[in-house]
């Protein structure tokens, strides 16, 4: 028998969910100490694991079938999946490779089953072929990425360098996935049922993009886990028993139908891109430097925010909660207050591209990064936003 | 306001375990809190580590360059950990293993022998629970109470037969963090006194 106890089902929303646009929170500064037992009416907080909490906020969200194969740093993911959906009575399967697991999925989906597949990025990477069919198919499939050190096999430690993958496309055609980037295992629950919505919304693959911290760290859960409202689907694949058959294809042969079809995708990823950029700041309302980060950088970012501030550098923290779409307009706005930006990244400097798309050279951009595993120090980031202070002061005169 | 501690040891010295209790100590007297393994590929016998770091707001970075605490089982996690003490911190050495002395002035070194006292709270493996205790005892980081049960919700469930060799293990560190001051000159007594009064509780 398995000695799994599932959290608590009595979970209420206690953090305020991060809204688009949300306002600067700027964090408490006051000295730890502990506090009274917690009021009767508090939340129930439960400590977990980033894999953990979004494998059960999966099963929470009503996941029909998960699909997977073992990777560090994601595997307890793929645990937590095989104890708990065969006790919901629902399907889990080991597949023999990731090829298998990502087509299977494709399979499920087709046939209306709400699907969650996991790895970690060379696991991602096989599995490229397949998000380009279902982007072309239209198919809702959730996708967890918890992303090691690259390229290749690379390392198992803490990474944000499949950035690109995820967010300019893994495989081949023109075609995008909306990405989501939790900076908490609060946040990464939530995000995991609003990826099932927006995956049926809009029927395409949505990617959930963590490194390898929050999928190994435990923090306390007090989010609800929260269980999407099913859509009737008419083109689902359930039999054509009483009504004409339906196709489920990303195979279109006349060039004018394929065109008239990348036609239809590419409004539909306009509508994305205009309903939901999502984005937290904090610190920003007085900030004249800018860190821009997504992800664990942003919790070393905020950090760093806190040390700058008591050195008297007015500084605050822009970060993308959906990687695509891009919160382009709202570091455009931002450039236009501000004096710089420094983004911090475990990579060699990715989303800094889109950083720089946005603020359009108006202002100066810099970067810095630990790749390999490696992640930055919050001095290291104090130091930069040093650098960028005395840059942003010469450019300015 | 932030406050770290990192455990290293031998994997098998539950060096993860004792992140866990803090961190569920913590958890439930309201405060934030993160936990975070070592994951690399460890072998048995070789190290491992868990950061904990407790705050009364949204925690920020779960690398932590200077710790206001550090808890070393074993020579490797000593030569590796002793330096990542912030000026004015905590260093507790599990003396049994761990013979050469740190040589830091900056920091209060807290020598106890945990392996010896785990072996007399009726379990060798419990001797991060005796660090965990001499710890709580030393920073009041969480209250003593709020610890111990933190021990019986999280050993209790799994392995209850073994949950009074951990509340003893715990309660003999905590004599000793509590009663020390400093770095320890009257060290001798406090052990001897510790191991008259813990008993063995088979």
């Amino acid at each position: 028998m398995t000695a799994v106890r599932p959290p608590e089902a009595d979970l209420v929303v206690a953090d305020t969910a991060v809204q688009p646009s949300a306002p600067p929170v700027p964090p408490a500064a006051t000295a730890v100490r502990p506090r009274a037992r917690p009021r009767p009416a508090a939340p129930r907080r439960i400590l977990m694991k980033g894999n953990e909490a979004m494998a059960e906020a999966a099963i929470r969200a009503g996941c029909d079938a998960y699909f997977g194969y073992p990777i560090t740093p994601q595997a307890e993911l793929l645990e937590w999946m095989a104890r708990r959906m065969p006790e919901e009575g629902r399907a889990f399967v080991q597949a023999e490779s990731e090829l298998g697991a990502i087509n299977m999925a494709y399979g499920a989906a087709a046939a209306g089953a709400r699907v969650l597949v996991s790895s970690s990025s060379p696991g991602i990477s096989l599995m490229a072929e397949a998000m380009s069919y279902m982007a072309g198919a239209e198919v809702p499939v959730v996708l967890i990425n918890v992303m090691r050190g690259g390229p290749g096999l690379g390392s198992i430690g803490p990474s944000q360098a499949d950035y690109f993958q995820a967010v300019k496309g893994h495989g081949h055609g023109d075609y995008r996935t909306p990405v989501l980037a939790p900076s908490s295992i609060n946040e990464a629950v939530e995000l995991v049922a609003d990826a099932f919505e927006l995956a049926e919304r809009y029927r395409t693959p949505v990617m959930i993009l963590v490194d390898g911290i929050l999928g190994q760290a435990m923090e306390p859960v007090s989010a609800s886990f929260r269980m999407p409202e099913r859509r009737g689907a008419e083109w689902v694949l359930g039999g054509a028993d009483g009504r004409p058959p339906r196709v489920v294809k990303s195979l279109h042969l006349k060039p004018e139908a394929l065109e008239q079809h990348n036609l239809d995708l590419q409004a539909k990823f306009g509508r994305i891109e205009a309903r939901e950029v999502r984005w937290a700041g904090e610190r920003l309302d007085d900030a004249d430097l800018v860190i821009v980060a997504y992800g664990t950088s942003a919790r070393v970012a905020r950090t760093a925010v806190a040390r700058a501030r008591e050195a008297g550098l007015a500084v605050g923290l822009f970060r993308p909660i959906t990687l695509w779409p891009f919160p382009t307009a709202a570091l455009a706005d931002l450039a236009a207050r501000v004096r710089g930006f420094l983004v911090v990244e475990l990579s060699a400097g990715q989303m800094v591209e889109d950083v720089r798309l946005a603020v359009s050279g108006r202002r100066p951009v810099t970067f810095r990064g630990r790749m390999g595993g490696m992640v930055p120090t919050p001095g290291e980031v104090v130091d930069a936003i040093r650098e960028l202070d005395g840059l942003a002061a010469g450019g300015s005169r | 306001m932030e406050r770290s501690v990192i455990f290293a040891g031998f994997g098998g010295q539950g060096i993860l375990f004792a992140g866990k209790v803090l961190a569920r100590a913590a958890m439930d007297e309201g405060l934030e809190v993160f936990w975070i393994p070592s994951y690399g590929p460890e072998m048995r016998g070789g190290t491992a580590s868990s950061t904990v770091i407790i705050g009364d707001g949204p925690i920020g970075s779960p690398i932590v360059d200077q710790a206001d605490a550090a808890v070393v089982l074993n020579p490797p996690s000593h030569a590796k950990y002793a330096s990542h003490v912030a000026p004015g911190g905590l260093l507790v050495v599990n003396e049994t293993l761990v013979l050469e002395p740190t040589g830091r002035t900056d920091i209060t070194e807290l020598r106890i022998p945990c392996t010896r006292l785990a072996r007399d709270a009726g379990d060798d493996s419990l001797v991060s629970v005796v660090a965990l205790g001499a710890l709580v005892g030393r920073l009041r980081l969480v209250r003593v109470e709020s610890a111990r049960q933190a021990i019986r919700d999280t050993v209790g469930m799994k392995r209850p037969q073994v949950l009074a060799a951990d509340l003893a293990a715990f309660a003999s560190g905590y004599r000793v963090g509590s009663r020390t001051h400093g770095p320890s000159p009257d060290q001798e007594i406090v052990r001897t006194r510790v191991h008259h009064r813990v008993g063995v509780p088979r």
